[in-house]
């Protein structure tokens, strides 16, 4: 009875961190300046935007979903806050609040038209991709908000911890990290979000409401994008109609080399920090080693397809 | 009722249920008495499915009542029947692989902290939890060394052995387990159908669906043999053979033509 007890490979785990390690050396025996702790908050500053809408995303790739509409998502949320503040001469937290009411509420719609009308979130997600973008790009007549309150862009700035700078909105993000993987881990809403990912079916006949959870992971999801929103506007120092191109599928990659499975119930919120630093690695090792951006995107698309890869391959072994 | 007779746990009087044209539920009754396993046994279409749909909630007959320890009760969905103490297992392994055993024990349950931690932060209580998972487990005598194991380090009759152990741990009336064997070898199967006497044994009674003859005769204490929508006859196995069952089943022998002491 006890024959068939092996373990899940650690690969899953541990391959997101050994990928980065390598990553490191790699671009440490290609560049001087690479290994320096000012690099590192640099990288970490570059990563915080798209760290914080992989949460999100994470979270609906848990359910076995997708969120192709997050970097759109988090664009608009920064157009409405600065423009908010700017048109209307909200305060700084008013207008943020209203940004990050629009981000929800377009993580509601996602949700809606997935859990009502049981469209594929693929689908979905594609459409409000459109819809995001066309409005963000309405409502700003394409034109950068740059007139905006010093209360938006505080978590741009940095504290000192010896000699390197950490910008707080890297504090937020960490924190952001630590505080949903202790709720995915230790409450009954977030094993409720593993157990409908693992199996729809079994979840829903043990009496758990399926629907309201993926409702919550995606208006949750707009929650996030929201903040991100914010660190976007404070990391450029603008509202920019045009933000959010390269974070919508760096969220994905983010995800997928963090080590959730795309099939859903598996993986480790923290995989995703790994993720997203790793994606930030590669950008600035191939920036400091002068490759052309074109290359970077090249190297991205190559990483998902061997995490995917990775990913499908153990998940044979087990069964 | 006759002193000798054990008391009724669950009841159904002249259920019908209609799709439309087709008539799946045409008057059936049923009796589940206080500690056995009844064996619920019919060919495609004899209206087993539609009558275990309605004795677990999933649908509600249009006509007939159904009574549990004497009282009527209306489920309307599958929770309702689980707020009543009725669990329903079902074939095609309800459990979700990746997750521990623990952790599908509890599932939909799950224990929480007391006080504000559970109350508002819904902070599980994980010790607590896997405690009880092994007491449970050990009661049932499943041996499983691990309970944060996942389950899909588990074989099939093992992963059935949990969701068979999920029911009786929180059954308060009744377990109905539909075709819980079906997807077994013959070791598995034979695994899981020990666990079913030993939550017979534990004092619940279990409804158990199933096509297998063999598995049927090994564990029932009757057998309700479902024909054309109606109860063809209730047998008992010790005095009845498989192929006057099957006979039976499939309309090639009346009740009449059966012994009297095959009835029960």
């Amino acid at each position: 009875m006890n024959t068939s007890t092996l373990k899940l490979p650690p690969i899953a785990t541990l391959g997101p961190f050994i990928a980065l390690l390598l990553a490191c050396i790699f671009f440490a025996t290609q560049s001087d300046r690479f290994l320096s702790p000012q690099n590192f908050s640099l990288i970490l500053q570059q990563v915080m935007v798209v760290g914080v809408i992989a949460i999100g995303q994470t979270l609906i790739i848990l359910t076995a979903g997708i969120d192709l509409s997050c970097g759109m998502v988090m664009a608009l949320g920064g157009i409405v806050m600065t423009k908010f503040a700017a048109d209307y001469g909200l305060s700084a937290p008013m207008a943020i609040a209203c940004g990050i009411a629009a981000t929800t509420l377009f993580g509601l719609l996602n949700g809606l038209l997935v859990t009502r009308i049981k469209l594929p979130p693929f689908i979905v997600t594609l459409g409000t991709l459109n819809i995001a973008f066309a409005i963000t790009q309405l409502y700003s007549k394409s034109q950068t908000v740059t007139d905006i309150p010093e209360g938006m862009t505080f978590l741009g700035n940095t504290l000192k911890m010896g000699s390197t700078s950490i910008a707080y909105g890297v504090v937020l993000m960490l924190a952001l990290y630590l505080v949903t993987w202790l709720w995915l881990r230790e409450t009954a809403p977030g094993r409720h979000i593993y157990a409908v990912g693992n199996s729809p079916e079994a979840t829903r006949l043990t009496g758990i409401p399926t629907d309201r959870v993926l409702l919550g992971v995606y208006v949750l999801a707009g929650v996030f994008y929201g903040i991100a929103s914010l660190l976007s506007v404070a990391r450029t120092g603008a509202g920019d109609p045009n933000a959010g191109q390269t974070e919508n599928l760096d969220a994905i990659t983010a995800v997928v080399l963090g080590g959730t499975s795309l099939f859903g119930g598996r993986g480790i919120i923290l995989g995703t920090l790994v993720g997203a630093m790793i994606v930030g690695v590669f950008r600035n090792g191939l920036t400091l080693m002068g490759v052309s951006s074109v290359y970077q995107i090249l190297v991205t698309g190559i990483l998902v397809i061997l995490a995917v890869a990775t990913d499908q391959m153990s998940r044979k072994g087990v069964r | 009722m006759s002193p000798k007779t054990p008391q009724i746990v669950m009841q159904a009087k002249g259920l019908v249920k209609r799709y439309g044209q087709v008539t799946a539920l045409d008057g059936v009754d049923f009796e589940l008495r206080a500690g056995e396993i009844l064996a619920v046994i019919g060919d495609n279409g004899a209206g087993k499915s539609s009558l275990i749909k309605c004795l677990s909630g999933a649908t509600i007959p249009d006509e007939g009542e159904i009574l549990l320890d004497g009282k009527p009760i209306h489920f309307r969905s599958p929770i309702d029947a689980r707020r009543s103490g009725i669990e329903t297992v079902y074939q095609d392994l309800a459990v979700a692989p990746a997750m521990t055993i623990a952790e599908n024990l509890f599932m939909g349950r799950e224990l929480l902290r007391p006080g504000f931690l559970g109350q508002f932060l819904r902070l599980l209580d994980k010790r607590k939890m896997l405690e009880e998972s092994i007491s449970r487990m050990n009661d049932l005598k499943v041996g499983i060394r691990s309970m944060t194991q996942a389950v899909e380090t588990l074989s099939g009759g093992q992963r059935q052995c949990v969701a068979v152990a999920r029911a009786a741990a929180f059954a308060q009336h009744v377990v109905i387990m539909d075709e819980p064997t079906a997807a077994l070898g013959v070791k598995e199967g034979n695994m899981v159908l020990e666990l079913i006497r030993r939550v017979r044994d534990k004092g619940l009674p279990v409804v158990l669906i199933s096509h297998n003859m063999p598995h049927v005769f090994e564990v029932a204490d009757r057998i309700h043999i479902a024909r054309l929508g109606k109860r063809a006859a209730v047998v008992n196995p010790k005095y009845i053979s498989m192929s006057d069952t099957v006979a039976v089943m499939t309309g090639a022998k009346t009740v009449e033509e059966l012994p009297e002491n095959a009835l029960a």
